[in-house]
């Protein structure tokens, strides 16, 4: 019982950046009808928001102190950040300690104008073309946002550890009676996931704005005929699964340190998981997420890497042709979507 | 000639010569002078362009025509490479069996990638080719290459070792892939003057087999079968309201065009007896889907000119660094060159991914027929211009024409 709940947990936190992206393609895909592989580029900037916030933070000047010495009996220079000096120490350092949730605060608004920017300067002229171009110029836009990232903050992945009050492990099955060490910054993690999607889905329920793109996402014409600008509240759905997207990424850092390529890997998992979760469908995606992490991490134990070997690297994909063929709309999916 | 009419019969010789006088063509500057690093003619990227035009050739019969866009062709790429370093492991480093057997194996799984796959089409079959491709690569990257059953020996790559079976050698065959003795990695060197050609048997090998298979892919774009499929890319659902089941004839061109990708597995694994799991990762899928949409998809040339052309520019770019942009910009003043530099150092050397990634981005963009509608559009423009200019004086000639009705 306790391996099997262990498995569930450890499924959860990649099953939870899973869902994040795959919420965010599916919202674009749902409003705009683009397919966007730029996505998981989006999920890497978010990632290196909170690396930029940690190397502001930890900016600093140096002093001499003249009470102390280093080896060679020379005055020894102190390094103070900037922040400890103008808050004070403690603060200062609890602030950097910090840093990787206060990316959030960071992360918001330059994932909202990457998103704008993106959708006004690039996908609105792709509306109208072939699926296929809207790949590829994402494609290729994900490639050149990567190579970016890589040109500023090198190849090597960079550690963003999160606050040492979230650090080492927890027992979080104390509540229910069982012995359940796990770490608590995976719990974090879930549990930042877990608001954001009923966020998300509390603003298109019961906001007005949410309203109208629901609507929108029914049925576009009607509703611009009814003289909404349909288009600007599209655009700004694009930024907010920018955002999404980077919201995931900033908080993913501490789990696996930020390199550039750790868009394309989630990008490819992700796009299998709309596809399994059904093109278009929100709770879709968000319930393949989930599945598939949780399938995930129970390949990957040892029993089933033994009985089947290898089924931990093939388990999402095998699970989603099966799905496929079985389910052609996926899981959730409805129809008329992407079945021209 | 052939079979073809004179247009393509035209097209087919001009890439003939091309290809065949290639040692040359693309050897234009003197060994040793500044611009020797712009030479393309050696050995090792004359084969790439041949086989990436191959593989180009044949993604493009299924995604040209059919408009299926698949995201997992590396996957054959991938296939017929091992299928040929096995064969030079069991019987011999004799080429052709191992070019065979690559086209069989490639053929054969691709059957059961595309008769699953098919099944869907638009962005549901990309994402099933791409997790068909995907799990290939997993499974060549791991399983398959335990103690018990070594399929694929894993990480370092499958080669051949001195203790393989190797059953057809004979005790004086030649221990390098070879074509009946003749070897692959022979090279005879000619020099003129300055200049130094190089004539590599594997290349001029792989160029054949390309004329080969170019002439072939013309036959299938020219054949009942290609005007099908071209009717699949137009319009799938009339084909089915008429009655007509396309899945025999897509599956067919996805058959065709994994067949083409697993030759040119095979060659590269006969050009270099090496074969990594690498080659079947999503982005050397994505790498043969760029060379197409560049050169331009649907046209008969256009992959070739694609695959060309991203290779030849990938092996340059990387190849320069800052001291060779110093040199360029030699003759700026000196706060200008710096700043010169500082621009285009991040395009070059390890940025040429940056460039790739824009360059692809401007040629969707402007361009989503490739190079091919570029030179056309070119070429209108050129022509048009003309035509105008003699409208304009034919228009001056007789002022007094008779008015519209």
């Amino acid at each position: 019982m306790d391996g099997f709940l262990l498995q569930v947990l450890n499924g959860l936190d990649k099953g939870s950046a899973y869902a994040l992206i795959a919420l965010g393609l599916t919202l674009i895909f749902g409003t705009l009808g683009v397919v966007n592989f730029a996505h998981g580029a989006l999920f890497m900037i978010g990632a290196f928001c909170a690396v930029t916030l940690q190397r502001v933070l930890n900016l600093s000047f140096e002093t001499i102190d003249e009470t102390k010495t280093d080896f060679l009996g020379n005055p020894l220079k102190v390094k103070t950040p900037y922040v400890e000096s103008w808050f004070g120490p403690e603060v200062g350092a609890t602030i950097i300690d910090w840093a990787v949730p206060l990316s959030i605060l960071l992360a918001i608004p330059v994932m909202l104008l990457i998103g704008l920017a993106m959708e006004r300067g690039l996908i609105k002229h792709f509306y109208k073309r072939p699926h296929a171009d809207q790949i590829l110029v994402t494609f290729g836009l994900a490639i050149v946002l990567q190579e970016i990232i890589k040109l500023w903050f090198g190849a090597n992945p960079i550690q963003t550890p999160p606050p040492e009050a979230l650090m080492g492990v927890a027992n979080v099955g104390a509540i229910v009676g069982l012995d359940l060490p796990y770490p608590i910054w995976r719990i974090v993690y879930f549990c930042f996931a877990a608001i954001i999607i009923f966020a998300v889905f509390a603003f298109l329920q019961f906001t007005t704005f949410g309203m109208v793109v629901r609507a929108g996402m029914a049925d576009r014409e009607t509703v611009g005929l009814l003289g909404i600008n349909i288009d600007r509240r599209f655009t700004i759905m694009f930024g907010m699964a920018a955002a999404v997207a980077g919201l995931a990424g900033v908080m993913y850092g501490p789990i696996n340190p930020p390199n550039y390529h750790m868009g394309m890997d989630f990008l490819v998992l992700s796009f299998v998981v709309v596809v399994v979760g059904g093109m278009g469908s929100l709770p879709g995606a968000v319930l393949a997420g989930f599945l598939l992490g949780i399938l995930e991490s129970f390949a990957s134990t040892t029993w089933a890497t033994t009985t089947i070997p290898g089924i931990n690297q093939i388990i999402i994909y095998l699970v989603a042709i099966i799905v496929l063929l079985t389910r052609p709309r996926g899981l959730m999916g409805r129809k008329g979507v992407m079945e021209e | 000639m052939f079979g073809l009419d004179k247009k393509d019969t035209s097209l087919l010789i001009i890439v003939a010569i091309i290809t065949l006088l290639a040692p040359f063509i693309l050897n234009p500057f003197p060994e040793g002078s500044a611009m020797a690093q712009f030479n393309a003619g050696y050995p090792d990227l004359m084969q790439r362009f041949v086989i990436f035009g191959i593989f180009a050739v044949g993604f493009n019969i299924l995604f040209g025509l059919t408009g299926y866009l698949s995201f997992g062709h590396a996957a054959f790429l991938g296939v017929g490479s091992y299928a040929c370093v096995w064969m030079f492991k069991l019987l011999g480093y004799n080429i052709l069996p191992g070019i065979l057997l690559s086209l069989v194996v490639s053929g054969i799984f691709a059957l059961g990638i595309g008769y699953v796959s098919l099944r869907r089409s638009g962005i549901y079959f990309s994402i099933l080719t791409l997790a068909f491709a995907q799990m290939s690569f997993a499974l060549a990257y791991s399983v398959l290459s335990n103690p018990k059953f070594n399929l694929t020996n894993g990480e370092t790559g499958l080669q051949v070792y001195t203790d393989d079976p190797q059953v057809l050698m004979g005790p004086n065959s030649p221990t390098v892939p070879n074509l009946f003795g003749l070897e692959m990695n022979a090279t005879y060197k000619l020099e003129l003057g300055p200049w130094l050609f190089q004539f590599n048997a594997g290349y001029y090998f792989c160029a054949i087999v390309m004329l080969l298979v170019v002439y072939l892919a013309i036959r299938i774009f020219r054949s009942p079968f290609g005007l099908m499929l071209r009717a699949v890319k137009s319009n799938q659902q009339r084909m089915g309201y008429t009655g007509l089941n396309t899945r025999p004839y897509t599956l067919a061109a996805f058959v065709i065009s994994g067949m083409y990708a697993g030759l040119a597995g095979g060659l590269m694994a006969s050009m270099d007896p090496l074969a990594g799991a690498e080659r079947m990762q999503w982005t050397a899928s994505g790498e043969v889907v760029l060379m197409t949409i560049l050169g331009g998809a649907g046209t008969l040339i256009g992959p070739i000119l694609g695959a060309g052309f991203i290779k030849y520019f990938e092996n340059i770019f990387s190849k320069i660094n800052d001291n060779v942009l110093h040199q360029w910009f030699a003759f700026m003043p000196d706060w200008m060159e710096n700043a010169m530099v500082f621009i285009v150092h991040p395009f070059i050397g390890k940025g040429w991914h940056l460039t790739l990634g824009l360059l692809f981005m401007l040629v969707v963009i402007f361009l989503p027929g490739g190079l091919v509608e570029g030179g056309q559009k070119l070429m209108r423009w050129i022509r048009g211009d003309r035509r105008k200019k003699k409208a304009a004086e034919k228009a001056k000639s007789t002022t007094t024409t008779e008015p519209a009705e």
